[in-house]
């Protein structure tokens, strides 16, 4: 394990910088910013630049998924003159790049992506993208009251990534994981140093102890997984849960998780761009097909959503389940509707009030 | 604090479903940490004893959720606080639900809370707010529990508060109020006073935050639309992607122009984007200049009115020197 004292951090993301684009989480605007609005809209993700000041916020209000799966992406073009047709491949090999302070919970999303687009058939958009990426990962020292990322196995004290982070008072303390992970350590060797393999142990306990204490320590997944479609798809409690939704793409757009797209075309005038750009099973028209729409009422949509994440996608993955615990959507959705009221209210006995 | 209590509205729904005056009623569900309330439709007694509830977090707008409840059987009782009344006569204006079928009970507010401010200011390890007279006592997991001023933490279409009189109701609990003189075109004068340049980066800053999840179209209780032209594939205009930059700012403010001269000013654009886009100044640009051009109009005041974006007097001002007094007030380019 290696450390860096917390006085000495942008020289540690200086060196990173170094090797390749460094994304960092940052606040919308400084504290002295008229813009109220963009400070409220909460943290991002953008590129490092000397002297950046990193969030202080648990985490980004849009997921990291962005680097990998894009919200709007060109997948190629098409170009007719006369009766010649044309077609040109947009792909561009990527650099390398960096994401800094990437939490447990979201470092688990990039797995379940990967089961989704790194499956055959591979998509070679998102392999691009995932190749190129190096996750440095951070534990949660104070996670929120809308966490629930243990209900899914996820550590917070402990995350994944290929170099992982811990922070106390006065060190950072990272080590890697993958061989990506140890050529990034490498790099920033000279402006870090050796310590115990147990350093980080203090935080890991502390960050333990707080899990121990969050409001939604003792939900439980236990009643979901693979082969429950019948014990929850027709059970009456969804049209109530699904009564006062929106039907907005809220908290599809920042789930870490949620990966449906749509492919259009678009007519420039020109030229005809394909394009792909997220789509949310909340939206009417989601899967419209020839025939019509498969999913014709709200609730059938709203079901959809959380028996995908429960159920369906546990069953086609060896049953990890396709929700992180990362509570955006508890804190984004505009009726405070979400995936913790539904496991509550369908979870069996367990999950009981 | 509210000057009505959650059991005074509980003993009003439950006599009025007793009394069979009502079948259902359209209240505030309770969540898990005071702050995640939903709207919620309750049918007995039971249901309502066990998770109704109402305090500082239920800004929740119902007048359009009646649309899709009054095509059910019996009428529903629905609480209303004053500024919901304007979108109720509004929608009742645009024959978009059944008045018959509706039982509103106007209850006085004071002013909703808005948790993102609480959470800007103590962190994000909230577990619960309570409301202790002007002060709200915030739980935490880290500092314990921290008194905030209450006012202070208003969400901000409440701290410009346009009325706090009903103008819709079948019963009114407590005492009525009036339409108040706000300060809320305020942040427009500001807008207004940029120049064209500071404006557009304004708006560009703002709208680049969008992710395009419509909640602002579909909580907003003038957009009612069985289908809208950007949800529909055969619209030719249905788009889910933000092909560029300016995409956003055509959503939007094809959206205000849509809802102009309807739009009440409820402010629940605001509150429900997850990206804290200040929506609700595009509506209360447009709710000004009609102020200035045609004589003060309050879209939902009162059943029935013609607004007068859709209403010819021969008085009306001629485009030209609409124009003319927007340049006067700084919008000419530079």
């Amino acid at each position: 394990m290696r450390k860096c004292a917390l006085a000495n951090k942008n020289a540690l993301l200086a060196a990173m910088a170094k090797t390749a684009k460094l994304y960092v989480p940052v606040d919308g605007a400084d504290e002295k910013s008229r813009d109220v609005n963009s400070r409220l809209a909460g943290a991002y993700y953008a590129e490092w630049k000397d002297g950046t000041q990193l969030s202080k916020k648990l985490n980004t209000t849009r997921s990291p998924k962005d680097f990998f799966f894009p919200q709007t992406e060109n997948m190629m073009t098409f170009k007719m003159t006369g009766k010649k047709l044309e077609i040109f491949d947009t792909r561009r090999e990527h650099e390398d790049f960096i994401l800094f302070g990437v939490r447990a919970c979201d470092v688990r999303s990039f797995t379940v992506l990967d089961n989704v687009f790194l499956s055959d058939p591979v998509d070679s958009y998102y392999a691009n993208r995932r190749a190129h990426g190096i996750i440095v990962s951070m534990a949660c020292n104070k996670p929120a009251g809308t966490c629930f990322c243990r209900t899914f196995g996820i550590d917070a004290a402990d995350p994944e990534g290929d170099v992982i982070c811990w922070e106390d008072d006065a060190y950072i303390y990272l080590t890697a994981k993958t061989e990506k992970g140890e050529g990034l350590l490498n790099a920033v060797a000279d402006v870090t140093e050796d310590c115990a393999d147990d350093a980080a142990d203090a935080v890991k306990a502390t960050v333990n102890e707080r899990l121990d204490k969050l409001p939604l320590a003792d939900l439980k997944s236990d009643a979901f997984g693979g082969g429950k479609t019948d014990t929850f798809f027709n059970d009456p409690a969804w049209n109530e849960l699904s009564e006062a939704c929106l039907g907005c793409g809220t908290c599809t757009f920042v789930c870490p998780t949620c990966q449906c797209y749509d492919i259009k075309d678009f007519n420039t005038g020109r030229e005809v761009i394909r394009f792909r750009c997220w789509d949310s099973c909340m939206y009417s028209d989601f899967t419209m097909m020839a025939h019509g729409t498969n999913r014709p009422n709200h609730m059938q949509r709203f079901r959809q959503r959380f028996m995908h994440k429960l159920v369906y996608y546990p069953e086609n993955n060896g049953g990890l389940f396709s929700c992180v615990g990362c509570g955006r959507c508890l804190s984004r959705c505009p009726i405070s509707m979400n995936i913790v009221k539904v496991m509550k209210k369908l979870g069996g006995n367990e999950n009981a009030e | 604090m509210q000057t009505v209590t959650r059991d005074l509205l509980l003993q009003k729904a439950c006599e009025l479903l007793d009394a069979g005056t009502v079948n259902r009623v359209y209240g505030w569900q309770k969540g898990q940490f005071d702050y995640d309330v939903t709207p919620a439709v309750f049918s007995s007694r039971e249901e309502l004893e066990k998770d109704f509830v109402y305090n500082d977090f239920c800004g929740a707008n119902f007048s359009k959720y009646l649309i899709k409840e009054t095509a059910g059987e019996g009428k529903i009782l629905v609480f209303l606080k004053p500024c919901d009344t304007y979108s109720f006569n509004q929608l009742l204006t645009e024959h978009r639900f059944d008045r018959e079928k509706v039982y509103a009970v106007g209850i006085p507010c004071d002013g909703m809370a808005d948790i993102r401010l609480i959470e800007e200011e103590v962190g994000e390890g909230v577990t619960g707010v309570e409301t202790d007279g002007d002060k709200l006592i915030v739980h935490t997991l880290y500092d314990g529990d921290v008194k905030l001023n209450r006012a202070d933490y208003l969400a901000e279409r409440c701290r410009v508060c346009k009325s706090k009189k009903h103008v819709a109701y079948d019963e009114l609990l407590g005492e009525d109020g009036d339409v108040v003189d706000s300060a809320r075109f305020d942040e427009v004068a500001k807008l207004e006073a940029m120049t064209p340049d500071e404006r557009f980066a304004f708006w560009q800053n703002e709208l680049s935050r969008c992710i395009r999840c419509n909640a602002c179209r579909d909580v907003c209780p003038a957009c009612t639309c069985e289908k809208c032209v950007f949800g529909n594939p055969k619209s030719g205009v249905e788009n889910k992607a933000v092909s560029d930059s300016f995409e956003e700012k055509m959503f939007h403010i094809i959206r205000a122009f849509h809802v102009a001269g309807r739009c009440t000013d409820c402010g629940e654009c605001s509150r429900v984007c997850p990206q804290h886009i200040p929506l609700h100044l595009l509506n209360r640009k447009f709710i000004k200049d009609i102020d200035a051009f045609y004589g003060e109009y309050q879209a939902g005041a009162e059943v029935g009115s013609r607004a007068p974006l859709v209403d010819y007097t021969e008085g009306d001002m001629e485009p030209g020197e609409a124009v003319a007094s927007v340049d006067e007030r700084g919008g000419k380019d530079a």
